[in-house]
C-alpha cells in the first residue's frame, strides 16, 4: 500500500527544510525524503578547506538568524553542517532520511514518489535536491593522456592527496581559484585554464561584497525583472573565497603566489592541451564588469548621502596577463600529472519520470513553478526566483513565495467543503 | 540623466529586434539554428586563384546571397609572385576586422550607444621560416594578432571598452582563429 501525504519535499539541505517551514505554516501534510543525514552534499561533496563563500550573518533562514559572536566570518564545512542540523531540529521536519528516491512519476490523481523504503502519493512534490548533483566535465576530458590523474571538484579534498608534479586546474570561478591556490601553496606548480568569470573583491569600502549585493538590491533582483534570465541563470559563480583574512582571491592574487595563467581549455590532442587565445579578453570583460558593479555600489552610497560611513572609492588593478600567454602545453613535458575539472556542476534528474526537462537537461519551470506538470515545484536552482536564489540566505525567500502559490492551487483544486475548513484554509 | 538615456533613439543600422527574436526562438530549437557555410576555389595561374561563395543553408532550409561574391588571392612580389590581390592570411586579418566591426556595431545598438565613427587597425606578427620549412619549431600562421580600435560614441571609455570586449565574446571569426578547429582537406 503506497503511504499517502499532500506535499512530498525531496532534498533534506537548506532549501527543503524552509520548505518544511513554510508548509508547516500552511497546515500542509508533508513529509521531507533525504537520500543520506540531512546536509548529505555538504557532508560527502565538499574538499576540507572550503567555507561558506557569505558571510555568517548572511545564513539568514525562515523563523532562523545567526547569533554568534562572529558575524563577518565565514563557517567551515563543519559548521554549516551544524548550521543545516541545527536549523533542522528547529523546524522539525518530518524527515525521512537514508531514503533514495528512485522515480518519480504522475499517476492519475497524484503524484507516485517511490523510493528504496516504499512508495508515496501525493497532490505535489518539490524537488529541494540542488544544481551542484554530478560534476559537468567537458568531452575533451576523453582525450586527456592515461598518466595524467583526473580529479572532479565532488572529490577533491586536499592537495596532499594529489600526486606530486604540475597540476592543471581547469576553471577559474570560485572552487578553481581557491583550488589553485592552495594546491600552488602545497609546492605543485599550477597552470590555470581561465575562461569567462566574474571578478569581484571580497571587501570593498570596508564591506564584504555580499553586504553590497544586499544593500543596493542585487540580490533581491527577480527572475522577472532582469532582461536576460537565461544567461543570469548561466552566471559563473563570483571569484570568492571565504577566507578568516578577508583576502580577496582574484587573478592577480594567485599569479602573485605562482600560479601560471592560460586561456580556457579548448582542445586535447596528442598529448598537448590546447588553450584559447581568448585570456586577454576573458580577462578585459572581467574587470570592466567588475568596475561597473563597484561603480553601481558608489552610486547607491551617494545618492542616500552615505559616503562618510564608509571608506572612500577604490579601484582595483587590471588583470594582468603576459603578453603572449601559452596557446599548447605537453603534459609530459610541462610535468603536468594531475587535471583538476573546475567547470561546475549539473542536476540530476535521472529519476525524474515526467518530461518536464530541455534538450539540455534543465527543468524548464517559471520561478520555480513547473507549469507543465501543475502540482510540480524546483527550489533551489540558480536565479530561481532571485539573484540569491542559491545562497542559503536566499532560500527561504522562494520557499515563502512556492509555498504560497502550490497552497493556492491546493485550494483551487479542492475547494474547502466545510465552514471548519474553509477557516483553516 | 536616466530618463535622456530611455528617450533618445540609436540607430547603428543593426535591426537588433530581429536578432533579439531569433535569439528567443532558436532557445529550444538547436536544429534550425545548425548553418553550414560553403566556398569555392578556381585555381587560375601561379599563386593567384579566386574563391566565390553564394549559397548556404540554415533554419532548414537552403539560401543564396542576392548575387555572388568572389575574392581573388595573390601574394606580393617579395614572395616572387604576381601580386594581382590580397594574400589569403591579409583576408583572414579583414575576415576578423569584418566580423569584430560587426560586433561592435550590434552591441553597441543593443546597449543604446550611438556611434559616430569606428576603425580600426589590425596587425599580425608571422616569421616566414614556418611556411618555408626552414625551422619546424617555427609555425606557420601568425604568433599574434594586434587590433586596435578608434571608436567615436556617445559613451564612456569604459562602456566603448566594454563594446569592444563583447564584440570579441560573440564574434565567430574570433573564435575561429583563438580556437582549435578540425580540419578536413580530401582529394575527390
Amino acid at each position: 500500500m503506497p503511504m499517502q501525504t499532500t506535499v512530498v519535499v525531496i532534498g533534506g539541505g537548506q532549501a527543503g527544510l524552509a520548505m518544511s517551514w513554510w508548509l508547516a505554516r500552511h497546515s500542509l501534510d508533508h513529509v521531507v525524503i533525504e537520500r543520506g543525514e540531512v546536509a548529505h552534499s555538504w557532508r560527502t561533496q565538499r574538499w576540507d578547506s572550503l567555507t561558506l563563500l557569505t558571510p555568517n550573518w548572511q545564513s539568514r533562514l525562515p523563523g532562523y538568524e545567526y547569533k554568534g559572536e562572529d558575524p563577518d566570518g565565514y563557517r567551515s564545512m563543519a559548521q554549516t553542517i551544524a548550521l543545516i542540523e541545527d536549523y533542522a531540529k528547529y523546524v522539525s521536519p518530518p524527515l525521512r532520511t537514508r531514503t533514495t528516491v528512485t522515480s518519480v512519476r504522475r499517476g492519475d490523481d497524484a503524484y507516485q514518489v517511490v523510493t528504496d523504503r516504499g512508495t508515496w502519493h501525493s497532490r505535489a512534490v518539490v524537488l529541494a535536491t540542488g544544481a551542484f548533483n554530478v560534476p559537468l566535465i567537458p568531452k575533451i576530458a576523453e582525450s586527456v593522456p592515461g598518466a595524467v590523474t583526473q580529479v572532479t571538484i565532488d572529490h577533491y579534498l586536499n592537495p596532499d592527496r594529489l600526486p606530486a608534479g604540475g597540476v592543471l586546474v581547469v576553471g577559474a570561478s570560485a572552487s578553481g581559484a581557491q583550488i589553485a591556490d592552495e594546491i600552488q601553496r602545497s609546492g605543485r606548480p599550477v597552470t590555470l585554464a581561465v575562461g569567462e568569470h566574474v571578478r569581484v573583491p571580497r571587501v570593498y569600502r570596508g564591506r564584504d561584497i555580499q553586504w553590497w549585493m544586499d544593500a543596493v538590491g542585487l540580490n533581491d533582483e527577480r527572475h522577472d525583472q532582469v532582461e536576460d534570465i537565461m544567461r543570469a541563470r548561466s552566471l559563473p559563480s563570483f571569484q570568492l573565497a571565504g577566507y578568516a583574512d578577508r583576502r580577496s582571491i582574484d587573478l592577480n592574487a594567485l599569479t602573485a603566489v605562482g600560479v601560471k595563467l592560460v586561456g580556457r581549455l579548448a582542445g586535447i590532442s596528442d598529448g598537448k592541451a590546447q588553450f584559447s587565445g581568448s585570456l586577454r579578453n576573458v580577462c578585459e570583460l572581467a574587470d570592466l564588469k567588475m568596475n561597473r558593479l563597484l561603480g553601481t555600489f558608489d552610486e547607491w552610497v551617494a545618492s542616500h548621502g552615505r559616503d562618510p560611513e564608509f571608506e572612500p572609492p577604490q579601484r582595483f588593478a587590471a588583470t594582468r596577463v603576459e603578453a603572449s600567454p601559452p596557446l599548447g602545453l605537453d603534459f609530459n613535458r610541462a610535468g603536468i600529472r594531475t587535471i583538476l575539472w573546475a567547470t561546475g556542476f549539473r542536476p540530476d534528474y535521472s529519476w525524474l519520470d515526467i518530461p518536464v526537462l530541455d534538450h539540455k537537461g534543465n527543468i524548464r519551470h517559471d520561478g520555480g513553478v513547473v507549469a507543465e506538470a501543475p502540482g510540480l515545484y524546483v527550489l533551489g536552482l540558480p536565479f530561481l526566483r532571485r539573484r540569491k536564489s542559491t545562497l542559503i540566505d536566499g532560500v527561504g525567500d522562494d520557499a515563502r513565495d512556492l509555498s504560497a502559490h502550490l497552497a493556492a492551487w491546493l485550494r483551487a483544486q479542492h475547494p474547502p467543503r466545510t465552514l471548519a475548513a474553509a477557516a483553516q484554509a | 540623466m536616466t530618463t535622456a538615456t530611455a528617450e533618445k533613439s540609436v540607430n547603428n543600422g543593426v535591426n537588433v529586434e530581429a536578432l533579439f527574436g531569433a535569439k528567443e526562438a532558436l532557445a529550444n530549437a538547436p536544429e534550425a539554428a545548425k548553418f553550414r557555410w560553403r566556398a569555392t576555389v578556381k585555381w587560375i595561374n601561379g599563386t593567384h586563384s579566386r574563391s566565390t561563395v553564394e549559397g548556404f543553408y540554415g533554419l532548414g532550409a537552403e539560401h543564396k546571397h542576392k548575387s555572388q561574391f568572389s575574392f581573388d588571392a595573390d601574394h606580393p612580389e617579395v614572395f616572387a609572385a604576381e601580386d594581382q590581390a590580397a594574400t589569403p592570411v591579409e583576408i583572414v586579418l579583414a575576415g576578423l576586422a569584418s566580423c569584430l566591426t560587426a560586433g561592435v556595431a550590434a552591441v553597441a545598438q543593443a546597449r543604446k550607444v550611438q556611434l559616430r565613427s569606428v576603425s580600426a587597425t589590425l596587425e599580425a606578427g608571422m616569421d616566414i621560416r614556418g611556411i618555408l620549412g626552414v625551422d619546424s619549431d617555427v609555425r606557420n600562421g601568425f604568433d599574434g594578432i594586434k587590433v586596435t580600435y578608434k571608436i567615436d560614441a556617445d559613451a564612456s571609455p569604459d562602456d566603448i571598452k566594454a563594446i569592444v570586449a563583447q564584440s570579441q565574446k560573440r564574434s565567430a571569426v574570433y573564435d575561429i582563429i583563438t580556437n582549435p578547429t578540425n580540419v578536413t582537406v580530401e582529394v575527390a
